[in-house]
């Protein structure tokens, strides 16, 4: 499995860089990015059954954004907290991947 | 002469049966670039050794048009032989005949053999190749299963279990396997997950071939859970067999002994390990520099590399190697990692196999992705496997033995037997630099040169503490060793520790950290 002329990279394990070889695995790892709160994603994949709400609007938290439908199941998604809807991305009909942004949110009191 | 012709009929008899789905479905099958049912078993197995039983049983399903349905010998193919003179049960399930689905007495020609191999504590070999649960039988298709995958757990640590993925292995039937110590597989032929490819695109909308999605590779390099992985049904067929030869026939007992023969690696042990503890090399060679005729039979070779688990003999026995290797990940420990050397610690403890650790490694592997996916259970289960073995547990240090690592690699605290360091080897609570960063933190911020401070810092506590004395002064290491004498020390330590008798206390079975 271990090439002829193997191409070894640094490869830091806390303050000390070793030489080795990197898995596959290890390449295809999921990279952590901090969640951003205005950023609606979905959880599952699916297909977007219906949307209540239109962009510019003011959305209380917990109100209905959207229906989700996968595993058969539909998924209502709700506001997480009192903002505006600033772009949707998604349209009725769409079957979209996990973690697909389907809906960006800014603060209410921002002026546009 | 009645006699004569009831031989004649039971030939012929026997022939038909024998003869599968028949011709064109065998055809299929060859297209396919499979070998037959029947042909797999006689490949695998010493000549002339196969036995077969239960060829007539028959299904009695009366729905769905099965009434008029013949299956010869129900899709599956049952019996003894041997493999290298050892004794197994064996079978096989064969899919010209109604895609080798299963059915309730196709089931029940399985767990009858698999509870003789129980009874006459020998290893069982299965062979998968089928399209899973016969619809038409309904539940009694899934009490079938039901009914394996119980006595592969009775089975599990009584009798080595293997099993053969040779066609497709999906839904529940993949359990069966998953259950079992060994799970050989080959590339273009062994399919093998819980949901399809139809159904994951028909419910999430994720398109991916079967190949991609449990094909022989992902299951050898992605998932682990594959332990062998060949190009070819010969090859893997091969391989059950080197490791048949290795591995006892039941926990009574312990591996047959051959020959010793030493090793004949070309390489001088001394030059294998770089001095610089940043340098890799492959651990593989220590192995083959320190094993009889320097053969090992590495198992789950592409998973997890940056750990190396197998099988090799000293002095003629049977030995199980765990080796970290720093060409991989630097060596570090990770969840994989920690499942791969916990499971095959715990199957060298159930069959009476001593342990060889060779520990050289960085720590565990830092990352988001490692603590989120369970490092800590994961990492649990090692330090488990090994305190909980009481076969003879013996570690050689190599070179880098930090923090929580040291720990988990079968140290003095988990109950090693003996331990050993190399000159050269590092046992401390963290590298030098991390540590004289944390030690000295205010000297070097308070330094003019900090880089200077920090350098001149760390090469101090290298002297002082990276090394394998202040370890063997407290009788954590029982003696720092040359590496030409490490094979010599090896076979006296086996030697020494034949009739070891550890004590545990009574329990039922132990919570690990599954």
């Amino acid at each position: 499995m271990i090439n002829e002329k193997p191409e070894f990279v640094d490869f830091a394990v806390t303050a000390r860089k070793y030489k080795t070889l990197l898995t596959k695995k290890y390449l295809n790892r999921k990279v952590w990015v901090d969640p951003n709160p205005y950023e609606i994603q979905s959880f599952i994949p699916g297909t977007v059954l219906k949307i209540s709400v239109k962009e510019g609007d003011v959305v209380e938290e917990g109100a209905p954004l959207l229906i989700l439908e996968a595993m058969k199941m539909q998924n209502r998604i709700e506001m997480p907290f009192t903002a505006r809807i600033k772009k949707i991305n998604v349209e009725v009909g769409n079957r979209i991947p996990k973690e697909t942004l389907m809906i960006e949110l800014e603060p209410v009191n921002e002026v546009i | 002469m009645t006699l004569k012709k009831n031989i004649l009929a039971l030939r012929q008899k026997k022939a038909i049966v024998e003869k599968g789905g028949g011709d064109k479905a065998i055809e299929k099958q060859v297209a396919m670039g499979k070998l037959t049912a029947r042909e797999r078993i006689l490949a695998l197995l010493d000549e002339a050794s196969f036995h077969e039983y239960d060829l007539f049983v028959e299904h009695e399903e009366q729905n769905f048009g099965m009434a008029s349905k013949e299956l010869p010998g129900d899709g599956v193919i049952t019996g003894t032989g041997s493999i290298k003179g050892a004794p197994i049960c064996i079978y096989a399930q064969d899919f010209t005949v109604m895609g080798g689905s299963l059915g309730l007495k196709h089931a029940r020609k399985i767990t009858k053999i698999m509870d003789h191999a129980l009874k006459m504590k020998v290893p069982c070999i299965g062979i998968n190749d089928s399209g899973g649960a016969r619809i038409q039988e309904g539940i009694g298709a899934l009490a079938g299963y039901g009914e394996i995958f119980y006595r592969n757990t009775m089975a599990s640590g009584v009798i080595p279990q293997i099993s053969v993925i040779l066609g497709p292995c999906a839904g529940g039937a993949v359990y069966s396997p998953a259950l079992t110590d060994f799970v050989f597989v080959v590339e273009n032929i062994s399919k093998m997950f819980i949901t399809g490819p139809n159904v994951i695109e028909t419910v999430l909308g994720e398109k991916i071939s079967q190949e991609d999605l449990g094909g022989a590779r992902v299951h050898a390099e992605i998932t682990g859970n594959a332990h062998f992985y060949a190009l070819s049904e010969l090859e893997c067929l091969d391989q059950i067999k080197e490791l048949v030869s290795l591995i006892p026939h039941s926990n009574l007992q312990k591996a047959a002994r051959i020959e010793p023969k030493k090793p004949n690696f070309k390489k001088d042990i001394e030059n294998i390990i770089p001095s610089d503890p940043k340098q890799p090399y492959d651990v593989r060679e220590v192995i083959f520099a320190l094993a009889d005729e320097s053969k090992f039979l590495e198992v789950q070779e592409l998973w997890a590399p940056n750990i190396v688990i197998g099988f090799g003999r000293m002095d003629g026995e049977t030995v199980g190697f765990v080796a970290n290797q720093p060409m991989y990940l630097a060596g570090v420990l990770d969840c994989d990692a920690s499942d791969k050397a916990a499971r095959f610690i715990r199957f060298c403890d159930a069959f009476n196999i001593p342990i060889i650790t060779l520990e050289d490694m960085p720590g565990y592997l830092p990352g988001v992705d490692q603590e989120h996916a369970g490092v800590i259970r994961h990492g649990a289960k090692m330090l488990y496997a090994y305190s909980e073995a009481t076969v003879p547990k013996i570690t050689v240090i190599l070179r880098k033995a930090y923090g929580g690592g040291y720990i988990a690699m079968n140290s003095r605290h988990l109950g090693a037997d003996f331990m050993f360091a190399w000159p050269g080897a590092e046992i401390a609570v963290m590298g030098p630099e991390g540590a004289a960063n944390i030690i000295f933190r205010k000297e070097i911020m308070e330094a003019e040169d900090e880089d200077a401070m920090r350098q001149q810092k760390v090469q101090e506590y290298i002297e002082k503490f990276a090394n394998p004395y202040v370890a063997a002064s407290k009788g954590y290491i029982d003696a720092v060793i040359e590496p030409g004498e490490t094979r010599g020390l090896l076979l006296h330590s086996l030697e020494v520790s034949k009739n070891k008798d550890d004590y545990r206390p009574y329990k039922k079975h132990g919570v690990p950290p599954f």
